[in-house]
């Protein structure tokens, strides 16, 4: 039956295929051309080699955006995971309320980017917002939250009154990005718990029921059950959220000024955008672009091999 | 000892959702607020205001405490816009009454912020956009699935490999080189723009796929007998059971369009064809300061995906769980 297709099964794919190479696969290989011009909007561009990427090298604001984004990925996605898990357990766990808590969880998720920004920002406010309204209440002065330039490290040691000499970096986040990554693990929690409440369904009670009978407690159950026959699912959850956090922009576009202050909440794809847009400096932009491009493969590679190694 | 433990975890799923819900609380509650309030900051979620009116020979009018004294004080007076009508008139002290009203809920906040900058073309924006994109992508996708799903044919497997590939490539990646491309297609600052690149989805796509292979082969056996054409069997067969799956991928593109924002913010200088996130971006610049607008703006933003959400959060949720599922 199926052999006598021939010509039609191109008609079918066409349109998509049409698209989807127009739009996806000619900008993907053009940024990769780009990234070796001297293109700003204007004419065309003058062939450079590798110099954008010379350039990029040498670009502190290059390295700082790099070491934010950093900061980002490594405190927001194990955060992420963490929380999302927990919410997952419990949810699990009770009969009453579930879709009311689901549905609440859920919310910030489908929300626009763009509105909870607003929101946060306002938040974040030093005079009038919520976040230090709250730390008032429980006996914390307020803090400068997204004016803050100061790393969240250096501020702890000078609480407690010890010398910190280090480099920038590893100050850590500045206080202002550490409010971004609040927001923005609040942001995308709701949809990785609906995805480990998913996973954790699909784990056979049996397990449990044997070890009841063992005697296992309901802390080792976690430990020894549920944490090994969930890691497919945690694989998932940890490749899709470091791959959206190192697409952070719009937060940084609404909540900071552009990537203010210092440059402390400057991240990658912002500083692209900024390059790109701001600057028209569209070849150095595509340089740094695409050198995003292969961390995040690569990172995703390295995940999936760790995968294969650690999965049941 | 069970019924502690249960306890213990509706407290903290709780904690958990209220924190979730919040900013959301918050916002509607600072968009419900006067400005001069919200300043104050002794509002925090229940709306409230606090003023004077000058009670004489029958008539209440709202004014501006200058001075108190023991007989004497002295006031402005305002008139309805709450504008200085007249300024430094001693009254008598026992003529000045204080108003607590709580709540008191400013529902003019929106349709001031809605009447602020066109909110209105904004809107038509999105949904012009949203829709049309819907159209593509469900075009687009159905006839692609169904070769992939249902055809055999040469570089299937190899146009499939490309599609996924390309799926895995984050937008921002080829942002710059996208726009470009539409500078030389003159399509900068054109619904084409908005619209055009984004009527092919290539997780719509794969959705379908899955969706149309596990249908059994006997329909399609049958009807061939009957002398069905292929696409008569898309369309009579393929599409009538999977109208779930349609309707899911349909509410994905829904709030994917409605919510991008980079593409828009970069592909569109005019002001007549922006899209509502990048209105609301350009408010929350003009409008900084006037934070009860920017609240109430931020409010109705989200309101039709909350509205959707909320009527399907069922369909919506079980959808978004199954993208971690692997096949």
């Amino acid at each position: 039956m199926k052999t006598k297709w021939k010509i039609s099964p191109y008609l079918y794919l066409l349109p998509a295929l049409v698209i989807v190479i127009a739009f996806r696969l000619i900008p993907i290989v053009m940024s990769f051309i780009l990234s070796f011009y001297d293109w700003s909007i204007q004419g065309t561009g003058k062939f450079i080699g590798l110099a954008n990427y010379a350039v990029m090298l040498k670009d502190p604001v290059f390295w700082q955006s790099m070491g934010n984004t950093f900061w980002l990925v490594i405190i927001q996605v194990p955060a992420s995971i963490v929380f999302s898990l927990l919410f997952a357990v419990l949810l699990n766990k009770i009969k009453y309320f579930k879709s009311l808590f689901r549905i609440v969880y859920f919310m910030p998720f489908v929300t626009s980017l763009v509105a909870v920004s607003i929101v946060w920002k306002l938040i974040f406010a030093e005079q009038t917002g919520l976040m230090n309204t709250f730390l008032g209440y429980v006996g914390i002065s307020p803090q400068g939250w997204l004016s803050e330039s100061r790393g969240i490290f250096l501020m702890m040691f000078q609480d407690l009154g010890i010398n910190f000499k280090l480099p920038q970096f590893f100050h850590g986040p500045s206080q202002a990005l550490f409010g971004i990554i609040i927001m923005t693990v609040w942001k995308g929690l709701g949809y990785n718990t609906i995805i480990y409440l998913a996973g954790l369904q699909n784990i056979s009670k049996v397990y449990y029921e044997a070890a009841e009978i063992d005697g296992a407690s309901k802390n080792r159950q976690f430990w020894n059950i549920t944490l090994p026959l969930i890691s497919p699912t945690t694989f998932y959850v940890l490749i899709m959220t470091t791959i959206v956090s190192f697409q952070t922009f719009a937060q940084i576009y609404l909540m900071t000024d552009k990537g203010g202050p210092l440059n402390t909440t400057k991240l990658i794809v912002y500083y692209i955008y900024e390059k790109g847009f701001d600057l028209l400096e569209m070849g150095y932009a595509s340089a740094i672009a695409l050198t995003l491009f292969l961390l995040i493969l690569g990172l995703t590679i390295f995940q999936r091999r760790m995968e294969k190694h650690v999965n049941y | 000892m069970n019924k502690l433990r249960s306890t213990i975890t509706y407290v903290v799923l709780v904690i958990f959702g209220l924190t979730m819900i919040v900013p959301f609380i918050w916002m509607l509650t600072t968009a419900l607020t006067t400005q001069a309030e919200f300043n104050k900051q002794e509002t925090l979620f229940i709306p409230k205001e606090e003023y004077h009116v000058w009670n004489h020979d029958g008539q209440r009018d709202r004014i501006l405490l200058v001075m108190e004294k023991d007989q004497t004080s002295v006031i402005h007076v305002l008139d309805e816009k709450l504008n200085i009508a007249v300024e430094y008139s001693e009254v008598p002290s026992s003529e000045i009454e204080l108003v607590r009203k709580k709540p008191s809920l400013h529902f003019d906040n929106f349709v001031k912020a809605f009447n602020k900058v066109p909110f209105g073309l904004y809107f038509y924006n999105t949904l012009y956009v949203s829709f049309l994109s819907l159209i593509g992508v469900l075009f687009t996708s159905l006839l692609a699935a169904y070769a992939f799903a249902r055809m055999e044919f040469k570089g299937r497997d190899l146009f499939f490999y490309l599609f996924l590939s390309m799926m895995m490539v984050p937008q921002p990646i080829y942002m710059i080189s996208s726009y470009v491309l539409l500078d030389k297609l003159n399509w900068l600052d054109t619904y084409n723009a908005l619209i055009i690149p984004w009527t092919a989805n290539i997780f719509t796509i794969f959705l379908f796929r899955q969706h149309f292979k596990a249908l059994p082969q006997e329909l399609f056996d049958a009807a061939s007998i009957d002398g069905c054409s292929i696409f008569g069997m898309l369309w009579r067969i393929v599409i009538p059971l999977s109208k779930p799956i349609i309707a899911t991928a349909s509410i994905f593109s829904l709030i994917s369009s409605w919510n991008s924002f980079m593409w828009p913010l970069v592909m569109i200088n005019r002001p007549e064809l922006r899209v509502l996130q990048v209105g609301l971006s350009y408010f929350n610049q003009e409008a900084s300061t006037q934070t009860t607008l920017l609240m109430a703006a931020s409010t109705f933003s989200i309101v039709p995906i909350l509205i959707l959400f909320f009527f399907a959060q069922k369909q919506i949720i079980a959808s978004y769980a199954k993208t971690g599922m692997k096949d």
